[in-house]
């Protein structure tokens, strides 16, 4: 076994090239012949567009053609990929969503014109020369006010700012009433779950090109799935079939789910470069990625749970208004219905649950998902409110939680909200996690920060998440509009190297390192013999990308299952070349043997063969070793952990700073845990980001106030402890050959309500009742708290 | 406007307009595209390169302001023969990177960093990259990175 196999911490190939600033991001990128465009875009939120006047603009040096909403008259909208069907079995109400605002302005961002020049100062110089015509409309920001009778509708053809009204499990409904009504104790908590912006540190970039003598097109864009955006932008919008369509996503500079999505620029440049027989590229100023990138979350939730006298959970009701922004993003109503109200059980046995969303329509940017997607949000509420019962009860948070997880012993477990776990143990990861953190002995750090003057408090948050997305079958029956599979084909080259061609896209998970690492243990070669090709619909096979804690456990497995074709037609050949019967072929350590001799082959003597086939069992099978593989998962994969955090509040300004921080979570079983760790240490800076510091900001009138990172607080190095990881408490995943689960989003998922729940400990400790602050806990909403 | 300077060692020589910044000129005029550009308020420190020996975040200046100078960016950071500087190999070893796209910048910060102060604290080193985003990594593992460049004894990345 190869000691760089599954396990190791190897040290990441991508790193030298990144290291050195030669890596290949999409604006490294500069095509012979490139033409710029800089897109007009919107100032005001809501208004109607009367005009646009681009003669003096089209008279301005340099510039090629300016393109306006008239010019996509015969091009679809951006493709929504999610239906979701209402309480009353009625579709979601899915307005247009145009690569440019047609006859009215629905947010600020929204693009109006493009022009496209020689150089992109000159672009934007005559984009400054064009005349908007238009009368401003009263925004619709508030998500209760546009639900109010007689509110402002964003989209006049609609019959109003409700996407749709979704109800989950709706049969349980009355049973959840009907328990609520003989509980002896319910805990209420209303709460916000903070607008976010995933702000990746590249923004994103968009390159079209035209090839005339084969009439093909080729877009080189800043994406987590290309093979995604070629189907979406291909089929519904400019109608171009996949064989004349490439999409090529190079290195990419993080994604944390905004790079998922189809957006109209990709689709602008693709167009203009056919319209101008010219390359034209597209780079976001960090200004515009503000107002066009999709943002995250924005939740406005009322929790209850209904606990019997003996403290277990006998039902939970929620109610939550889900901001979509202007237009439906691409997999915008996903986020909050199925990707969040099929995790409203929590790690928890509560028989009885219903969550009621509500997505409205507003003149914002587009919201869809952002690292964790839905999953953040349902934690978010039911951790707080679990604590919040605790506190109520004059219970220990973590007795309380461990007192009403599901069992080990219960797994698999079917949850009233339609998922099964296949395996977990929440019991070992709380007390790894307490032990981690010497919960026992935080008294005594309590004193010695009250001897300073600050209050101190602890919190935890327990998480469980679907990931692995997802069994195309049941997502189908949800309103998926795709399906969400993942592929490999792995190419045994004859001199015994392989290349690995994944349908999953790596933006800074390392795939390119912990790939090659499976292979290497399945066949006992080095890892350095393996190569990941990604991101190229070229010359990958078509994959769903990477997003939802996806890579590993399904383009994982599809690449398992393709190299399990490949040993099996090697054993084959192997055994010819042995004389040997099939059965009795081994493989390891990178040698075929025939069990029970000493006769052998090396892998490369065999794939030798396979591409020479002079002594060659041709009447049996083919030459060559290449197999593709198409991975289903059976289920969702459920990682799940406990994480603790302790901050220190100071009384005089309600500044909050974190302590320590504690993760101690089930992975099942991991390929290179030093990426692992890596995974999680980001995700929890971005969740202490979204609990401490992160809020986008809209005014009234739909100007978005925290549209700079001099307005949106970005966590710095400085906001952040050292983070205490470990994944050691291991369940394997019960469906997927590799027993993996996935780790991108934990960190994001189970970080903001422990860090919530520990100020309100600090306050509560220091005498205060404050029973919520909503986030980002600031010192002026902390202070605010503490001397209400 | 003709401008000549000396970047990574070499003399060179290019056109830029008034207002092109030097962040722009290393990368279209120079092709230098290691420095990157994430922002446009000079806040994330991706476009950090050292301008006699100075670290500045090249989006801050003008190109015509960098005529004669010395400038060193990301690509001028590995030792003569290739191989990694020290620096960019405890980046390697502790995992200080993950999308890489802030990565350039925070090398030239932590570079300059261990010049000023060559076993810095942990809380110097986060004090120092306030100028510096990183979406990816928390943080933690540049931390120890820097630490471990320094000569400081740290845990091994996947510790």
């Amino acid at each position: 076994m190869p000691k760089d196999g599954i396990g190791a911490s190897i040290k990441r190939r991508e790193d030298p090239r990144f290291l050195t600033g030669r890596g290949r991001y999409t604006d490294d990128i500069n095509l012979n012949g490139q033409a710029h465009v800089h897109f007009l875009r919107a100032d005001v939120a809501h208004a109607v567009l009367n005009g646009i006047d681009t003669s003096a603009a089209a008279a301005m040096p340099g510039v090629l053609r300016i393109f306006t909403a008239a010019d996509f008259s015969g091009v679809g909208g951006l493709p929504c990929g999610w239906q979701v069907t209402d309480r009353h079995g009625q579709p979601m109400q899915e307005p247009k969503h145009p690569i440019m605002a047609e006859g009215k302005i629905r947010h600020v961002g929204e693009i109006l014109a493009a022009v496209v020049a020689e150089s992109v100062e000159q672009a934007r110089d005559a984009a400054e020369a064009i005349e908007v015509d238009y009368d401003e409309l009263p925004a619709v920001i508030d998500m209760k006010a546009a639900c109010a009778e007689g509110a402002v509708k964003v989209h006049d053809d609609l019959t109003s700012n409700l996407c749709y009204d979704w109800g989950f499990v709706e049969e349980n409904k009355a049973a959840v009433d009907e328990a609520f009504a003989s509980a002896a104790h319910v805990t209420t908590l209303e709460l916000v779950n903070n607008r976010l912006v995933a702000n990746p540190m590249e923004p994103r970039v968009a390159i079209g090109d035209y090839a005339l003598h084969d009439d093909s097109s080729t877009l080189y864009t800043t994406s987590q799935n290309p093979h995604v955006i070629r189907l979406l932008m291909g089929a519904f919008v400019l109608g171009i079939p996949e064989h004349k369509l490439r999409v090529v996503a190079p290195d990419v500079g993080g994604g944390f789910g905004t790079k998922i999505f189809h957006y109209a620029e990709e689709a602008f440049c693709t167009f203009a470069a056919k319209q101008l027989r010219r390359p034209v590229k597209w780079t976001s100023t960090r200004s515009e990625a503000f107002i066009s990138d999709a943002h995250g979350r924005d939740h406005v939730t009322k929790i209850e749970l209904a606990l019997d006298s003996e403290h277990n959970f006998i039902a939970l009701r929620t109610d939550t208004y889900a901001n979509m922004g202007a237009y439906l993003s691409t997999f915008a109503p996903s986020v909050p219905t199925w990707l969040h109200g099929t995790l409203m059980a929590g790690n928890y046995r509560t028989p009885l649950i219903y969550v009621n969303v509500k997505a409205v329509f507003t003149n914002t940017v587009p919201v869809d998902a952002y690292r964790g997607a839905g999953r953040p949000e349902a934690t978010f509420q039911l951790e707080r409110v679990v604590d919040k019962a605790a506190r109520e009860l004059a219970l220990d948070p973590a007795e309380l939680r461990r007192q009403n997880f599901i069992r080990k012993d219960q797994f698999p477990y079917a949850t009233p909200v339609a998922v099964e776990y296949d395996t977990g143990d929440y019991e070992a990861t709380l007390d790894k996690a307490l032990a981690m953190s010497d919960y026992a002995g935080f008294d005594a750090r309590r004193q010695e920060s009250e001897a300073r003057g600050k209050l101190r408090g602890i919190g935890l948050s327990h998480y469980i998440e679907a990931c692995g997305i997802a069994p195309s079958n049941l997502v189908g029956q949800l309103g998926a509009r795709a399906g969400l599979y993942e592929s490999a084909t792995v190419r045994v080259n004859a001199t015994g190297g392989i290349v690995v061609m994944t349908g999953s896209h790596s933006h800074g998970q390392g795939h390119e390192t912990s790939f090659p690492q499976v292979i290497a243990e399945m066949i006992g070669i080095a890892p350095d013999q393996v190569e990941i090709v990604h991101g190229d619909t070229a010359n990958t096979p078509m994959g769903m990308g990477t997003y939802g804690s996806r890579s590993i456990a399904v383009g994982g497995s599809a690449m398992v299952r393709a190299t399990e074709k490949i040993i099996a037609k090697a054993k084959k050949i192997a055994a010819h070349l042995m004389e040997a019967a099939e059965a009795d072929i081994e493989l390891k350590d990178g040698a075929f043997t025939v069990a029970g001799t000493d006769k052998s082959v090396a892998w490369g003597d065999v794939t030798l063969a396979a591409y020479v086939p002079h002594n060659y069992p041709l009447d049996e099978i083919e030459p060559g070793l290449e197999e593709t593989a198409f991975y289903d998962p059976a289920n969702f994969t459920y990682p799940s952990g406990c994480y603790i955090c302790e901050v220190e509040v100071d009384p005089d300004t309600g500044r909050v700073e974190v302590q320590s921080f504690t993760a101690a979570d089930d992975f099942g079983n991991v390929i290179n845990p030093m990426i692992v760790a890596g995974q999680v240490h980001g995700g929890v800076g971005q969740g202490i980001g979204q609990a401490l510091l992160e809020n986008c900001v809209y005014d009234g009138d739909g100007q978005l106030l925290s549209a700079s990172y001099m307005d949106y607080a970005m966590p710095r190095a400085r906001d952040l402890p050292m983070i205490a990881v470990d994944h050691s408490c291991c369940t394997p995943c019960t469906h997927n050959p590799l027993g993996v689960k996935g780790c991108g989003e934990a960190g994001a998922i189970g970080s903001p309500p422990a860090l919530v729940n520990a100020v309100v400990d600090a306050l509560h400790r220091a005498g205060k009742e404050v029973s919520h602050i909503d986030m980002p806990l600031s010192p002026a909403r902390v202070w605010a708290a503490m001397n209400g | 406007m003709k401008l000549k300077m000396h970047v990574n060692g070499r003399e060179v020589t290019g056109e830029a307009e008034g207002r092109t910044l030097l962040s722009a000129f290393l990368r279209d005029g120079l092709g230098l595209t290691g420095t990157h550009i994430g922002c446009d308020t000079s806040q994330c420190g991706a476009c950090t390169v050292h301008v006699n020996g100075r670290q500045v975040k090249s989006c801050t200046m003008f190109a015509i302001e960098a005529d004669g100078a010395e400038v060193t960016t990301i690509e001028g950071m590995e030792n003569a023969d290739g191989s990694l500087s020290v620096l960019q190999q405890a980046f390697q070893d502790h995992h200080g990177l993950q999308c890489g796209f802030c990565t350039p910048g925070m090398v030239m910060a932590a570079a300059a960093l261990l010049r000023e102060i060559p076993q810095p604290t942990e809380a110097q080193i986060r004090a120092h990259l306030d100028g510096n985003i990183c979406r990816c990594t928390g943080y933690h593992n540049i931390v120890k990175a820097i630490l471990a460049a320094s000569g400081q004894p740290v845990a091994m990345a996947a510790e």
